[in-house]
């Protein structure tokens, strides 16, 4: 399976990365190479195999539901951009 | 042409742990923003995600309840998409292997009718913060104590025929969800959240025709509402020769119609996979079962044990089940008083309505279910009669004192001395001859009106039993 370049395109929209022009074609050849990996993978008859999530074979350990966390408001606001009345100000988003 | 609704109902539901999904942060509601977002809630680089064991024994406890098949191998995956109250990028949740499985609701109509409704998964999910557009000229604020919050998203399968059996389902899945105590459940609130998948068909195709999704619909009145709105909308495209677009839409509860959000067929790309930072999660028949023992009497049975126990209609007891609280108070008064239908009577007329007109949940009812238990007794021994309780029930609201010292204090003890009550039927015989007359030339129905006036006359304390006797014997 092959990619296109406008398919790349869209990937790198959703994923918000900017691929320039020259950057494109290599892109476009290592995801389809990743695919052709995957397709071979396909193939494989794995017929009864149980589908894995996970390449580790454990089980999620669970938290008490207790709260653990303080107040770090004040901190965590340091290291943004922008923040008034305790909110993150980000660049206006409306749907 | 004769058209058919298809009706899917998809409803978020917070889960009502102390802690977050993944952190050790508190959901306490109405903090100041972002006192109660961890460096994970953040998504700080190099944070980790840790299970909240509370919120997957409530979505178990809630799949138990629904009779659905429970995922003993639970796993969860990223989706995908950016949004600044998202600070991850992706949301995490359960695609192909959710909590709880298939189950059903059965839901009574208004004609008396039961309809059962599939409901096709409900699967634990994260929730994102808030986005203020509003105060910050150019900017937007973005408070992340609600991001990372436990959510049970339950789908229903698309077997929902119109607007009644969707809030008919919407409340019953409300009343089970608050019996359980596994959330608040308030739509206004948030607490509880409903996007209704709707299309339209011609009747008796089997092609399911192209749905719209009405987002965040926040009552149940306005579920109704939007899919009148919506069903006639799509009708009128649909006999213009037009065609429905797939998309999201919003209800406009002013101007009472839906609009559209964003055409789903652009941005619907979320590229779910597999959360590396979860393992699965994986719980044994003995841990449901632990679960099952532990669930509460659920409406219906309730229902159906008060029809038997307390011999109420299906109505009455349909009533007092609503609500788990309402259940509780009932049975107190009716069995302190030892009559349950009075008891029914008062509680979801009397009781009902005041709660109703101040809107007060039964935690606000100045009249605990002891002291409405201890009226009813009242009247039940005669001390006073059914009418003098409209009046005491009045002042018990705005009065904490007991029940007799309300009657005794306002001086409402039936009168029952038959001395005082032969004068008052002496008094109302003298004054009222015409009608004396008329009831000794036969027209029996009389007496009803000379008893109105012997009660008047005693102010309603007089027992009505004794005047009617008195009354009869004095016109022979």
């Amino acid at each position: 399976m092959a990619l296109d370049k406008a398919e790349v395109e869209k990937i790198a929209h959703l994923a918000r990365l900017h691929i320039s022009e020259s950057e494109t074609e290599e892109v476009t050849t290592r995801i389809t190479d990743i695919l052709t990996l995957i397709d071979q993978m396909q193939s494989v008859d794995t017929e009864g195999v149980e589908p894995l999530a996970h390449p580790l074979d454990v089980v999620q350990r669970l938290r008490v539901d207790e709260i653990t966390e303080e107040d770090q408001r004040d901190r965590l606001q340091q290291l943004a951009p922008a923040s008034e009345d305790g909110l993150y100000l980000v660049p206006k988003v409306l749907e | 042409m004769e058209w058919e609704t298809v009706i899917g109902l998809e409803v978020h539901v917070s889960l009502s742990t102390k802690s977050k999904l993944f952190s050790g942060s508190s959901t306490e509601f109405g903090a100041p923003p972002n006192t109660q977002a961890s460096i994970f809630d953040c998504a700080l680089p190099g944070t980790l995600p840790v299970f909240n064991e509370e919120a997957l024994r409530m979505a178990v406890r809630f799949g138990v309840a629904i009779g659905a098949e429970i995922g003993k191998r639970s796993v969860f995956d990223r989706k995908n998409y950016f949004y600044p109250d998202l600070p991850k990028g992706y949301q995490v949740t359960q695609l192909d292997f959710p909590t709880v499985g298939k189950g059903s609701l059965t839901v009574t109509l208004a004609d008396g009718s039961e309809k059962v409704i599939g409901v096709t998964r409900a699967h634990i999910e994260e929730n994102a913060g808030k986005s203020l557009h509003e105060e910050f000229s150019g900017m937007s604020g973005i408070d992340l104590n609600r991001a990372g919050e436990p959510l049970l998203e339950i789908v229903s399968e698309p077997e929902i025929t119109c607007a009644e059996e969707a809030v008919a389902y919407l409340k019953k899945l409300h009343t089970i969800i608050r019996y359980l105590d596994i959330s608040d459940a308030i739509m206004a609130q948030g607490s509880m959240r409903c996007d209704v998948n709707v299309s339209i068909r011609p009747k008796g195709a089997t092609e399911l025709g192209t749905r719209t999704e009405i987002k965040n619909i926040n009552s149940f009145r306005f579920v109704e509402k939007a899919i009148y709105s919506e069903v006639a909308r799509q009708q009128e495209i649909l006999e213009d020769g037009g065609r429905i677009i797939q998309e999201t839409r919003r209800y406009n509860a002013d101007k009472d119609e839906t609009t559209s959000m964003r055409s789903k067929e652009v941005a619907n790309d979320y590229r779910y996979f597999p959360e590396p930072d979860l393992l699965p999660i994986v719980i044994d028949d003995e841990y449901i079962a632990a679960v099952r023992a532990q669930l509460p009497e659920l409406p219906d049975a309730r229902e159906a044990r008060f029809v038997e126990d307390y011999s109420l209609s299906n109505y009455d007891a349909g009533v007092l089940v609503s609500s788990r609280e309402l259940a509780e108070y009932y049975e107190i008064v009716a069995r302190s008083s030892g009559d349950s239908k009075l008891a029914a009577n008062w509680v979801s007329q009397d009781l009902l309505g005041l709660l109703n007109k101040n809107n007060w949940s039964i935690a606000d009812s100045p009249i605990q279910a002891e002291r409405l238990a201890t009226l009813i007794t009242r009247i039940k021994d005669n001390t006073i009669s059914g009418k003098i309780a409209k009046t005491v029930f009045e002042a018990m609201i705005i009065d904490e004192s007991g029940v007799d010292a309300i009657i005794e204090s306002k001086g409402l003890k039936q009168v029952t001395d038959s001395g005082e009550i032969e004068k008052l039927v002496l008094e109302v015989i003298e004054n009222n001859p015409e009608q004396v007359q008329q009831y000794k030339d036969g027209k029996a129905q009389v007496i009803g009106f000379l008893v109105g006036q012997c009660m008047q006359l005693s102010k309603g304390k007089a027992n009505p039993g004794q005047v009617n006797e008195l009354l009869r014997e004095k016109m022979q």
